[in-house]
């Protein structure tokens, strides 16, 4: 692909950012509040991470040391909602606004307005739902699946706030999807054809399409919710006629779209820089694409894979099983072009590589782990242990973070225009991947000999692995802190960096100067 | 591509498409998901909980087939009045109508409502236990140290598969009292 871009007049240089607290506030640039919510997102993986650390520092040893059940619980609660929709989430839908307008030579996303308030929203609802640790009766306890009745009936009087702040959040992500939508229909530069997008770009579309379908969904639900714990309606309670069934139906046919919502751009990040460092054009573009759509697609379908033990019909599981073994073909079409992509390239291992390696590879343990839990007789083993948090955050933190951090390394000279240190990046990346496989990986074996999730205490016989566990988990912990120093290192005082730092990268967003000046193709390119 | 000036497309349009999607979703949770689930409860029986009220029918009785059938109580969280059936097994013949009845005393120093939800087990029974009366089908209220007789008749359809040589009902109480009364029977 080759292109041409025009350099802005020299009359719009005036238009540069305002100065300020004011810049922030009211800015509509695209870039403005791609950093904003990368800032935001990263803030809030710390608050998350803290709340991590609790946990593990409690289960280092069998017995209660720190704190007491009822704050464990609520640690947890706070640990997987703070992560799941502010420090993931908003993650992507900043990296989104970043480089969907640059990568397919639009000026800004599609409502500039509308964007600045999807991000303002964010900071007031992740405030009260943080307040609600200060209040009485705690926090939720109720875990980030907030099943009901425990949600309901047994919920501290908190639970309203936890309910308002998922209306905000899922507010602001829809107003995001549907600029990521309007943006990607309407705003691509001439000649860039859909089978020309970018994968990230592909990968976020189909995200956002599940965005708006499904965050509804969760909307509802906790309406439902609320009507039940304020306005005297059954709709989770037998006694009325209601059903706490229904709720994990609902609650999953949200659940299992969200949990590709997290991963569907990972891909894309993956797709992007694994061609890159291989100097190879990545394999498979276009089955990519259709496996992106078909897992997406599939993710309406199986839901009630996380629910075999609460009793469905015989012929349900079993279709509930089939459908998500299905899952795996897509996905190995994905993994397997990942690997032929690399395959005989001439491949450097800069961080952005080694991290999207350890997510091809990590991701793909995951993915196993994964099948294990969907055969429905094997489930009913695994079920609410160890072997599930160690599955799920094998497909989150080496898959989801670990592509975001990929991201950071890879893109981190076209944002601020200066070049990370690579020794402190590789160290960052040596420390987080042993960090993170010393955390989870053991977590597989405690989990198949019977530990169960969310408990603040265990038998003896899991002690060595807990403690082993919970030592990486504050190395990985620790390790991001230096991720955090080498951002802002690379911010002051990184070397200046060229347009194109990385020489087999290839895309429009390379195309434009480092830092990326503040309006980019306000001409659109032209694209052969 | 072959244009080289793209007219300038409707941002308006995919909003309201969008928002669109969005309403529908939500609509569909509370007009489409909600109800079919309530559907395959009943098509498929699993939840073994059944509120239809049967008319008798005039099955010829199988005397040669008994059927144990079990009563069983139970109280939800914090329901605090005694309640157990009567009878706690009776043996029953498909076809037969069969009258047993549960007691319960509200032991409080308050007048209550109560609510009893019924569970059958196995539920590939459910569609053929019909319940011809059942205090299930009504709350039940009870005064401070009131107590009732709780009456259920019941007929086993003689279609029951010939697996099933065992019924298990249980009622669990629920504790209703100022919440808004919800018809069970729609």
């Amino acid at each position: 692909m080759t292109t041409t871009t025009d350099h802005h007049d020299h009359d719009h240089e005036h238009h540069g950012p305002a100065k300020g607290l004011t810049r922030w506030i009211y800015t509509t640039n695209h870039k403005d509040i791609g950093t904003l919510y990368l800032w935001f997102s990263f803030a809030m993986f710390f608050l998350g991470g803290l709340f991590a650390m609790v946990i593990r520092a409690e289960l280092f040893q069998p017995g209660l040391q720190l704190i007491q059940p009822e704050f464990f619980n609520q640690m947890t609660t706070m640990h997987g909602l703070i992560m799941v929709f502010g420090a993931v989430m908003p993650a992507f839908v900043g990296l989104a606004n970043w480089m969907i307008p640059m990568m397919i030579g639009a000026p800004d996303m599609a409502l500039p307005r509308m964007n600045n308030l999807s991000f303002w929203i964010l900071p007031f609802a992740f405030a009260m739902l943080t307040s609600t640790l200060f209040m009485t009766g705690g926090a939720p306890n109720f875990g980030w699946t907030f099943y009901a009745p425990l949600s309901t009936t047994y919920a501290p009087p908190s639970v309203t706030y936890f309910i308002f702040a998922i209306h905000l959040m899922g507010a602001s992500s829809i107003m995001g999807a549907i600029n990521v939508i309007a943006t990607i229909l309407n705003m691509r530069a001439p000649g860039m054809t859909w089978m020309k997008l970018p994968l990230f770009v592909w990968t976020w579309l189909i995200t956002a399409f599940l965005l708006i379908a499904v965050m509804p969904v969760l909307a509802g639900v906790v309406t439902m919710m609320l009507m039940d714990i304020h306005f005297g309606t059954s709709f989770f309670n037998a006694a009325g006629g209601g059903s706490p069934v229904l709720f994990q139906h609902l609650f999953w046919f949200f659940g299992h779209p969200e949990v590709y919502i997290m991963i569907l751009p990972a891909f894309g990040i993956v797709s992007a820089i694994i061609p890159t460092f291989a100097r190879k054009k990545l394999f498979g573009y276009s089955s990519m694409v259709y496996a992106t759509s078909s897992i997406a697609l599939l993710s309406f379908i199986v839901w009630a894979h996380h629910m075999f033990t609460v009793g469905i019909p015989f012929a349900g599981e079993l279709f509930f099983m089939a459908a998500t073994m299905l899952i795996a073909v897509p996905t190995g079409v994905k993994v397997f072009n990942w690997v032929t992509t690399m395959f005989r390239g001439s491949l450097t291992f800069e961080t952005p590589m080694l991290f999207s390696i350890a997510f091809v590879v990590l991701f793909s343990i995951g993915g196993f782990s994964g099948l294990m839990l969907a055969v429905a007789p094997a489930d009913f083993q695994y079920h609410d242990t160890y072997f599930v948090v160690a599955h799920f955050h094998y497909v989150l933190v080496p898959g989801a973070i670990f592509s975001i951090m990929a991201s950071v390394y890879y893109w981190l000279p076209k944002w601020s225009g200066r070049m990370y240190n690579e020794t402190l990046g590789k160290t960052h990346f040596w420390l987080s991947f042993v960090g993170v496989n010393v955390t989870f990986f053991p977590q597989h074996f405690v989990g198949l000999a019977g530990m169960p999730r969310r408990i603040p205490d265990y038998s003896v016989q899991f002690a060595d692995i807990n403690m082993i566990s919970s030592m990486g988990a504050f190395l990985f912990g620790a390790s991001q802190l230096l991720f955090l120093f080498v951002v802002i290192h690379t911010i002051v005082a990184g070397k200046k960096a060229p347009a194109k730092p990385w020489e087999g990268a290839e895309g429009l967003e390379w195309e434009v100067a480092s830092p990326a000046p503040y309006h980019t193709f306000t001409t659109p390119p032209k694209i052969d | 591509m072959t244009e080289q000036q793209q007219p300038p497309r409707s941002h308006i349009k995919v909003v309201m498409v969008s928002i669109g999607t969005v309403i529908g979703m939500l609509l569909f949770v509370y007009y489409g998901l909600r109800p079919l689930y309530f559907l395959i409860c009943e098509w498929t029986g699993i939840t073994g909980s059944s509120f239809d009220q049967a008319e008798a029918q005039p099955f010829v009785v199988q005397e040669d087939r008994p059927i144990k059938v079990q009563f069983l109580a139970l109280n939800n969280a914090a329901m605090s009045w005694q309640f157990h059936a009567v009878d706690s097994e009776v043996i029953a013949y498909p076809g037969e109508v069969v009258q047993v009845s549960y007691y319960a005393r509200n032991a409080s120093q308050r007048d209550m409502v109560g609510q009893a939800v019924p569970s059958l087990s196995p539920f590939e029974a459910t569609g053929y236990f019909s319940k011809t009366e059942c205090f299930c089908f009504n709350q039940q209220p009870l005064a401070a140290g009131e107590d009732a007789e709780l009456g259920l008749v019941f007929q086993i359809d003689p279609d029951l598969p010939d697996w099933v040589k065992t019924i298990s009902l249980t009622y669990t109480l629920f504790d209703v009292t100022g919440e808004m009364e919800v018809s069970l029977l729609d």
